[in-house]
């Protein structure tokens, strides 16, 4: 086991370097460059002065060099500093983080308690009523666009009702937990809704494959309680799939955090990164989506090796 | 996918013994009425089937249907709610929602079939040259793959997207170029397990070039899964332009899209709900039938779901 992790872990390395160039080349691509957000301000900007940015920026090497210099830097830790605010890439994103992870966190665990035992609900009770409202409610979630599903919830709970507020982390002034829980309820569903409808049919499926099998019809056969065949036997080796899958899905989060955030003015990483691109930050943008990549590379990783800790059937190698 | 007959797709589940008289009994079936069998059982499959083929036609008629134009201002009439002249209401400028809805759904659509069709393309000759070629090929292909799908999706769209005033053509290039990646791991599996069946060695040795292979005899047995994933591929990429025009990196106005229609209608949600809620039911109704429509064909077209 060590040494699969280890070797899964070397491998990571020539998949990062390949993740970098190609975000480094379509961030790089943009007509104009950094100063195009100088040029905007209206004022007029002398060639020498524009010549100079550049140049300050290394805006006028190759753009391997660059890469390069790029490259160097990120291997000792050192992702740059934003063009915007001149404060390194790191303490920026580090700075709006904790709001992301909180938000991430929230819509998991929304998930997860909903999800799973709906699946398990459906497969026990397969074509009851609430298994047909699970089902439908799942292809209803997977054909939603978020930010729509979010716009309704603000309509009707903000706008209409005044139960929540319509969006920020917290009100000024007013820093309770309340406050702050209230604030996270909308964005938190939002984010969830698709890990929901995912999560439960692919919970069910799995457990209705589990049910037919030998070994629950043994522990019947054994006189073990009903109850205890289905959670202890049969959820045990169900859930093996479904924890794979909860692992390999953080990598969509990010693409869901950028548009949930935009839509609730949430102050974590993906507004950031709206406002990188607005601003044409290089650095910034590249620090976020790298970030966002190495997320899901190692979730990758921990989705493999969570699936054959638990499935002894899977072999190392 | 119409008189391929090959074992892949023509060895059904195999029939119980006690069966076989009843199977020879029955007239022969093509592969095109073996899947029509299977697929017509899916109800909400066919429903969703029939509610596209409507919608697609008020769309793309919408020049004939529609009551309105969709830049027909109306100052005398603006921000009217839904009533029997405007049934969606109208927007700012008074132009009517449900028109500008019709005529959306036409860009809206567009992108959806085309932008799929380009990835499931691109998807399918990377995944079957792979496939097909293995090695050093398959191997720097594969690894390629990696790394475009480990790099978040949305925000590389939404960069590529805000370098240029986004057109139609520009949305459906860059939507296509992300999303092949699952249709070309998909095609280079079927491929791979394809590539050694007795008829791909038939076809060697009657002297067929690995182009003719390919096309005719590999690719056609993996049309199942290409044409699925292409199919859920359109209402990918439907709610992918609508949330690039949400964010205002879209199609720009004033040609209406369902995405542009939302895009400033968060700030005057409160005051005029209908301009949100219909474009958002137009791409929610659209997608949960193409979704439905996606399982019929997932049935219709496994080898392993029996027919009878």
């Amino acid at each position: 086991m060590g040494r699969y992790i280890i070797r899964r872990v070397l491998q990571m390395i020539p998949l990062f370097i390949g993740i970098s160039i190609v975000i480094f080349i379509v961030i790089q691509a943009a007509p104009g460059g950094p100063e195009t957000t100088l040029l905007a301000t209206g004022r007029f900007v002398s060639p020498e002065i524009l010549e100079a940015y550049r140049t300050r920026l290394g805006l006028d090497q190759p753009i391997y060099v660059q890469y390069f210099r790029w490259l160097t830097t990120a291997l000792s830790g050192d992702l740059g500093y934003s063009y915007k605010s001149a404060q390194p890439v790191l303490q920026v994103i580090a700075e709006r983080l904790p709001a992301t992870i909180e938000l991430m966190l929230a819509a998991y665990l929304l998930a997860a308690t909903i999800a799973l035992p709906l699946g398990v609900y459906s497969a026990i009770h397969k074509y009851s009523p609430l298994d047909y409202a699970g089902t439908g409610l799942s292809f209803l979630g997977i054909a939603m666009p978020v930010f729509w599903f979010g716009l309704i919830l603000q309509l009707v709970f903000a706008v209409q009702l005044g139960w929540l507020p319509s969006s920020g982390r917290e009100t000024v002034g007013n820093t309770g937990f309340i406050d702050q829980l209230k604030h996270l309820i909308m964005p938190a569903t939002v984010l969830s809704l698709l890990y929901i409808a995912g999560w439960s049919r692919y919970m069910r499926s799995s457990f209705l494959g589990v049910i037919n099998s030998d070994y629950v019809r043994t522990a019947r056969a054994k006189g073990l309680h009903e109850r205890r065949v289905m959670l202890v036997h049969g959820l045990k080796n169900a859930a093996i799939p479904v924890v794979t899958i909860i692992a390999l899905d953080v990598a969509g989060l990010f693409s869901g955090a950028v548009i949930t955030e935009t839509i609730f003015a949430w102050p974590g990483i993906g507004r950031l990164f709206i406002q990188a691109m607005y601003d044409r930050d290089y650095p910034l943008l590249m620090g976020i989506i790298m970030m966002g990549s190495i997320m899901v590379v190692v979730f990758n990783l921990f989705a493999d090796i969570i699936n054959a800790w638990l499935d002894p059937r899977v072999s190392y190698d | 996918m119409t008189d391929v007959t090959s074992p892949a797709s023509a060895s059904p589940a195999p029939n119980p013994a006690g069966n076989a008289t009843a199977v020879q009994l029955r007239p022969p079936r093509t592969q095109t009425q073996i899947v029509w069998t299977k697929f017509k059982r899916h109800r909400a499959a066919v429903v969703s089937g029939i509610v596209l083929i409507i919608l697609a036609i008020l769309c793309f008629g919408a020049p004939w249907i529609a009551p309105y134009s969709f830049d027909e201002i109306d100052l005398r009439n603006t921000r009217q709610p839904p009533s029997p002249a405007h049934l969606m209401g109208t927007d700012d400028l008074g132009r009517d929602q449900f028109t500008r809805l019709l005529y959306g759904g036409r860009i809206s659509l567009t992108v959806g079939i085309c932008a799929a069709l380009f990835s499931t393309i691109i998807g399918a000759l990377i995944g079957a040259i792979a496939g097909f070629y293995g090695g050093i090929v398959d191997n720097a292909s594969m690894r390629f793959t990696e790394v475009i799908i480990a790099i978040p999706t949305l925000p590389l769209l939404i960069i590529i997207s805000s370098y240029t005033k986004a057109s139609v053509v520009v949305i459906i290039v860059v939507i296509g170029i992300l999303s092949w990646m699952s249709t070309a791991r998909i095609v280079r599996a079927s491929v791979h397990s394809t590539k050694r069946q007795d008829f791909v060695l038939g076809a060697r040795s009657i002297g067929c070039r690995n182009h003719t292979i390919i096309f005719r005899h590999i690719i056609p047995n993996v049309m199942g899964p290409i044409l699925v994933g292409a199919t859920l591929g359109v209402g990918a990429a439907i709610i992918v332009e609508s949330s690039l025009s949400f964010l205002g990196l879209g199609i720009s106005p004033p040609t209406p899209t369902w995405g542009n229609m939302l895009q400033d209608s968060q700030a005057t949600m409160a005051s005029k709900p209908w301009l949100t809620i219909f474009p958002g039911l137009a791409i929610l109704i659209t997608v949960l039938c193409i979704n439905f429509l996606g399982e019929g064909l997932h049935d219709g077209l496994d080898p392993t779901v029996s027919s009878n």
